[in-house]
């Protein structure tokens, strides 16, 4: 596993719309006010007649987004995670989930990670939010690379809305550009039997960076790229729970209603074997850097090496 | 054609109350006083076709207020959508008539799933613009509530329309005034309602909203102007062809029981 070096996030998404805007003419993007900051100006800047600004309106923007998709066009709307999953909540529910439309959500600046803006504006509930919606896919990729290839794959392979959620802070970009990617199909990255790492969006290549450490400490971890949060692939988390008998979570993201409920769901049901959850404990964050505040937060490679350790104690009781 | 038309407004208030009446709940007053205006939009102002429903090039209807269903479902069966018969199924378990539209049920002519207030506006702005983008030659007609106008979502959306000046939408405001708790005026005031629209771009137009031959003209005009979007503020009377009910607000989220049923049919022959 390479890192070739740190990339955004947001930057795969926005050459995923690019990409995928050639051979789709129905693709739309409308922005509110921030295109450049939530990555989608690369595509603006090639396809300016296919690009609608709705201002500072996000409850709008999703009905007009609506509108669209029920004419036959496929609209992206993108903003800051915090408002484009939580502000629009019940035009969500409503006007795309119960209408079942093709719109990609763009959930911009997910994560603690956004740093110095402060708690405002990091997105840390937006999966929870989510997720309980009936139609809606999720996607949570772990590099730059992959969210350009999910956002492509949503655009040409989804029925029904979209949200994906993506990041500011530059993160290593290490997977393949021909990789093996299917929307709701974990990937298996590392391939150990003591424990398994079931991890989502910038924690992944945390997980791998815990794992390198742990094997040298003698512990054999799986690391399971979890990209899709809904539908969640029940069937590799549960051959991960009975194959390493323990498991941890790891997200940028509230440990409540997040990833660590979603695999914890589908244990509880199966093989209730012991888990540990890395991700935000139930709080607002605060303004800092990225690295500073994944260390304070427990976010980070160190965060889920102390969680194996806890989850293997409790596993030989 | 007056004539004509008013008799379809008569048959859609009774197929209204005796779907209610089947149903045992649902919103009597807003379905019975809108009973004019979806006949002009279904049987004269709308093209459409029923036995193409999704025909491209249709006129679309987006009800933002889905608490008024009954209604749209008259109207949609009257013109040949589906038959008569199933608005008795209305509100009932495995139904395609939900108690505020769904389109997941499968329900023919029904163009959006809507019951949460402030959102149908968004909607056919949506589609207006789209009309533009793919250079269509439809118009979008709306339907919005005068209490649901109180929602700042609307308002989003009506700045939007004004800014992408989509001649292609005509909004009709049921202003009847009243709303759950009382009139929208102690509620939560609306007016000047004109000026608020013409501040947002809107051209502004003002009819009764039970008399069809002023419905006729009033879409006639707003149709004819380009340049803007159109709104008409349609005064109408919550519950209009039963006195019983008329502008008592009583009856906004009410159904007729087989009793009073009776009663209200005879008014109305």
């Amino acid at each position: 596993m390479q890192n070739r070096g740190k990339i955004s996030t947001k930057v795969g998404f926005g050459k995923g719309l690019k990409n995928a805007a050639y051979s789709n003419e129905n693709l739309i993007v409308l922005g509110s006010d921030i295109t450049t900051s939530v990555g989608v100006n690369i595509f603006v800047e090639k396809f300016p007649d296919r690009f609608y600004s709705l201002g500072i309106a996000e409850q709008n923007t999703v009905g007009v987004a609506a509108g669209m998709a029920l004419s036959g066009l496929i609209p992206v709307f993108s903003t800051y995670a915090v408002f484009s999953s939580m502000r629009t909540l019940d035009q969500i529910r409503i006007s795309l989930c119960y209408n079942n439309l093709n719109v990609i959500i763009g959930g911009a600046h997910a994560g603690i990670s956004v740093g110095p803006d402060g708690a405002t504006h990091q997105a840390l509930e937006d999966i929870a939010a989510l997720r309980a919606l009936p139609n809606i896919t999720i996607i949570s990729a772990c590099d730059a690379t992959q969210t350009e290839i999910a956002t492509m794959k949503a655009i040409s392979e989804i029925n029904g809305p979209v949200y994906i959620r993506f990041g500011r802070e530059p993160i290593p970009d290490f997977t393949s550009k021909n990789q093996k990617f299917e929307i709701g199909k974990a990937q298996i990255i590392l391939n150990g039997g003591d424990v398994a790492i079931i991890a989502t969006g910038s924690l992944v290549w945390e997980s791998i960076t815990a794992a390198n450490y742990l094997e040298k400490k003698g512990i054999k971890a799986r690391v399971l790229n979890i990209h899709t949060i809904k539908p969640l692939d029940i069937e590799s988390i549960i051959k991960a729970a009975n194959e390493c008998g323990a498991l941890v979570t790891a997200e940028e993201h509230q440990i409540t209603g997040g990833l660590g409920s979603a695999v914890a769901e589908v244990v509880v049901k199966n093989n209730p074997i012991p888990i540990e959850m890395v991700g935000m404990p139930d709080c607002f964050g605060e303004s800092g850097e990225a690295n500073e505040l994944m260390e304070k937060y427990k976010m980070n490679s160190n965060a889920i090496v102390d969680a194996v350790i806890k989850v293997i104690e409790r596993k030989k009781l | 054609m007056i004539g004509k038309l008013e008799a379809i407004a008569k048959k859609i208030r009774i197929e209204t109350l005796k779907s209610l009446t089947a149903a045992k709940s649902g919103h009597t007053g807003g379905s019975l006083g809108l009973a004019d205006v979806f006949t002009v939009l279904y049987f004269h102002q709308m093209r459409h076709n029923p036995s193409m429903p999704d025909w491209e090039n249709r006129d679309r209807l987006i009800l933002s207020i889905g608490h008024v269903a009954p209604v749209l479902y008259s109207s949609l069966a009257l013109s040949g959508y589906f038959p008569i018969d199933e608005l008795q199924s209305l509100r009932k378990l495995n139904s395609r008539l939900q108690g505020h539209p769904g389109r997941n049920h499968g329900l023919p002519g029904l163009e959006l799933s809507a019951g949460s207030l402030g959102q149908g506006l968004s909607v056919a702005v949506g589609m207006a613009l789209a009309a533009k983008h793919k250079n269509q030659q439809h118009n979008i007609y709306c339907i919005t509530g005068d209490g649901e106008l109180q929602e700042g979502s609307i308002w989003e959306a009506a700045m939007s329309a004004g800014h992408f000046h989509l001649d292609n939408l005509i909004t009709l405001i049921d202003r009847n005034g009243v709303q759950i708790d009382g009139s929208t005026e102690d509620v939560m005031a609306l007016e000047p309602l004109d000026k608020k629209w013409e501040a947002f771009g809107w051209d502004v137009f003002h009819c009764d909203g039970n008399n069809i031959a002023d419905l006729i003209k009033t879409y006639n005009k707003a149709i004819k102007k380009k340049g803007k979007p159109k709104v008409i503020i349609a005064k109408t009377i919550m519950g209009k062809g039963v006195s019983e009910i008329e502008g008592n607000y009583k009856w906004h989220g009410k159904a007729p029981n087989k009793k009073e049923l009776e009663v209200f049919l005879k008014y109305l022959s």
